[in-house]
């Protein structure tokens, strides 16, 4: 088993190079797509046979390292030598990441297959995806903090180049970068927080540490801020507050681009890195009193403002930051599996919901604001069925995958020692929010009036873009099985794979078995209620009587139009961050440091020279007498001298 | 006389005048040779006169030949115009 875990992460690497370098001469776009796909396909194959052989093995014996090769060795410091080696580690928690980033991955592909279809950079397109998956299970499978660094890095750089894939229009460059810079700043965190951590414990290797840790006590500063620290990287990469302004504009991408990175994998990176740091969470409940409020504020902060977006990719984005605020939550209250479980079923759905947006972007010859859509039922039936039951799935209607994965959150949020009935409320707030605008979404744009033009012809889209559609909405449909918990009699086979990965975490913060409560039935009947409640008013506002929409905007119109203009956050970062750097790079360095002193220094120096030299340069007179008159000169010296010598 | 001459070499214009100032420098040693040894007696002085004398021959061929060859380029004896060594 041991000898066949490199392929996994070698397959998308050999994809990356074949396409990257022989890309633009492949003409045949089903070569390059089966290419693009087999290779995810086959990594998923891989993950899966180490999958199974994980099943029969026992618990204790399921975890494997495997080292490639030496990276680094022995920088001698004051704390000690580090090295470190390129090895990847396949325990219960990386194997299940691995599934999900190879298993969606390979269905998004599939899908981009025909999405794609003839887009200039066709190549390009799937060279990127495989090194985007490449980067990713580097990051899942890595077995010290470097290596998940260097997938980390990766699969911010593959954002980038996919954001701006269509780099023709300025907007998407300046998406691009915008992700990029904001992710670059969380990295800044991150480095800090890997750089204590190797202060602290005198090594990078995830075992090393976490086994150091675990015989530490509450409390201690330093493991505070470390935690602090690579949380702060995770509102980068995870789009927290207040990093989280990258993510709406990077709708830019192309839609499987959305649907992969921003939605399914690698902003799932941030919360997959705290649940593998979870012993030194465990060590610092101020941080994870952080990470949970942070999460759960961002939670409905986001879910408030996709409730007036009109383009489909961007409710969905806010859609995204609000479902990664209530995976940090569930880390924040120490509900590490149930954090885990919903970011699998979160990737089922909302890969599912944005493909099957880029269906129907694709089926309205590229128009992606609701308010010019509607009725759209008819022409589209596979969109429309795969896209409602991934809407259900999201709002948390049971039996569904994402009922049982949010309602355990909140569940946590509210029964955990680390928990409160406050969190529990706005996680509950949060979550009729995300029923209300899922059914707006829903409704606006299947149901309803045709709002568009008579010469649009939406059509249904091809096999390859619909076959996936199906099976994540199958995932989304009975994904929730592998979490059922024992309150309603199911094993949660999700908390129970998990469970050696954190159970000393869960031994640190002293949490026991919990007995079933009845208040665990009450809150899980007020979660159904609240989804129903959300989606029901979602079709009287926007089915029924269709003018409350309009009045209310009117009514409230200061603060629709602050949800609508995202709160002005952008505009307050740009006056307050980026145009003073820029007027500062602009004004002092640029024409102050650069051309003044350094220029000045350089061409001045130069000029200096050259005026010396223009005096000097007047004794060559090219007149033989002149030069005559210093040779006199110089004798008439020399005999004075000698003269006054010999006296 | 020697001073005199050295001047005329610094200080006149026209080449051939400076030719002139030389050859008078190198009188001037010649009598200044001539005297001494008459003066003293010793006929050294004189012998050695006549070989100053064939180098200021020589001498002063090969330097008008420098000027003939510098007047066909220049045009001009005036010492201060030519200056093609100037930067």
């Amino acid at each position: 088993m041991i000898a066949i875990i490199p392929l996994i992460v070698l397959f998308p690497l050999a994809g990356f190079l074949f396409l990257g370098l022989l890309g633009p001469r492949l003409k045949n776009e089903k070569l390059i797509g089966a290419i693009g796909s087999g290779t995810v396909g086959l990594s998923f194959l891989v993950a899966v046979g180490i999958f199974l052989q994980m099943l029969s093995l026992d618990p204790e014996q399921r975890k494997q390292v495997v080292e490639l090769f030496p990276w680094l060795s022995t920088f001698t410091g004051s704390t000690g030598s580090l090295s470190v080696s390129v090895a990847y580690q396949v325990d219960q928690l990386s194997i299940l990441m691995a599934l999900i980033v190879t298993g969606v991955g390979f269905l998004i592909h599939v899908y981009s297959i025909g999405y794609m279809h003839g887009d200039r950079g066709f190549w390009r397109f799937f060279a990127y995806m495989n090194l985007f998956i490449f980067a990713m299970l580097n990051l899942v499978l890595a077995d010290n903090f470097l290596v998940m660094f260097l997938g980390w890095e990766g699969v911010g750089l593959c954002s980038y180049l996919l954001i701006g894939f269509w780099y023709e229009k300025k907007f998407t460059g300046d998406a691009a970068l915008k992700a990029f810079v904001l992710n670059r700043i969380g990295d800044l965190g991150f480095i800090l927080g890997m750089l204590l951590v190797f202060a602290t414990f005198g090594s990078l290797r995830f075992d090393t540490v976490f086994s150091a840790a675990s015989v530490l006590s509450p409390g201690r500063t330093t493991i505070v801020w470390i935690t602090l620290l690579l949380f702060v990287g995770a509102t980068g990469k995870s789009a927290q507050i207040p990093l989280y302004v990258w993510l709406p504009d990077a709708m830019a991408g192309p839609t499987p681009v959305s649907a992969l990175i921003h939605a399914a994998t690698m902003v799932t990176a941030g919360v997959y890195m705290v649940a593998r740091c979870s012993i030194l969470y465990a060590l610092a409940p101020v941080s994870m009193e952080v990470v949970a409020t942070v999460g759960v504020i961002t939670a409905i902060f986001a879910a408030s403002i996709g409730l007036v977006q009109n383009d489909i990719k961007k409710v969905l984005a806010y859609s995204t930051i609000s479902q990664l605020g209530y995976m940090f939550l569930a880390m924040g209250v120490a509900a590490f599996s149930a954090g885990i479980f919903h970011l699998m079923t979160h990737a089922f759905f909302k890969a599912l919901l944005f493909l099957g947006s880029g269906a129907v972007i694709h089926a309205m010859h590229d128009e992606q604001d609701i308010q010019k859509m509607g009725g759209l039922r008819r022409y589209l039936p596979v969109t429309y069925w795969t896209f409602v039951i991934g809407a259900v799935a999201i709002a948390g209607i049971p039996p569904f995958a994402g009922f049982f994965s949010k309602d355990e959150i909140l569940w946590k949020a509210f029964s955990s020692e680390y928990g409160s009935w406050a969190l529990w409320i706005v996680g509950a707030l949060g979550a009729a929010l995300t029923a209300f605008y899922m059914g707006r979404l829903v409704f606006l744009t299947f149901e309803g009036k045709e709002r568009f033009g008579h010469d649009t012809h939406p059509h249904e889209a091809p096999k390859s873009m619909t076959v996936p559609l199906v099976i994540l909405a199958v995932l989304s449909a009975f994904g929730g099985l592998f979490g059922v918990p024992k309150s309603l009699l199911g094993s949660n086979a999700v908390e129970h794979w998990l469970g050696p990965v954190f159970d000393p975490a869960y031994h640190k913060l002293l949490m026991g078995e919990h007995d079933i409560v009845w208040t665990e039935y009450l809150l899980m009947v007020l979660s159904v209620a609240i989804a129903a409640g959300g989606i029901y008013a979602a079709w009287t506002v926007y089915l029924k009587r269709t003018g409350i929409a309009e009045a209310w905007s009117a009514r409230f119109s200061r603060l629709y139009r602050a949800l609508l203009n995202k709160y002005y956050v952008d505009e307050a970062y740009d006056a307050a961050v980026v145009t003073p750097i820029v007027k500062i790079s602009d004004e002092y360095l640029w024409k102050g440091v650069d051309m003044v002193v350094i220029d000045g220094t350089v061409n001045g120096s130069a000029k200096g020279v050259s005026a010396l030299a223009s005096i000097v340069r007047r004794v060559q007179t090219g007149v033989a007498q002149s030069y005559a008159v210093v040779f006199v000169g110089g004798i008439v010296l020399l005999v004075t001298w000698l003269l006054l010598q010999s006296h | 006389m020697f001073m005199i001459g050295a001047v005329g070499v610094l200080a006149r214009r026209n080449a051939i005048i400076v030719f002139m100032s030389i050859e008078l420098m190198l009188n001037s040693a010649n009598l200044t040779l001539v005297a001494f040894s008459a003066f003293l007696g010793d006929s050294t002085g004189q012998a050695l006169v006549f070989f100053v004398m064939t180098v200021a021959a020589a001498e002063a061929a090969v330097g008008l030949a420098i000027v003939i060859a510098l007047f066909r380029r220049k045009r001009t004896v005036n010492l201060n115009e030519i200056n093609i060594l100037k930067w």
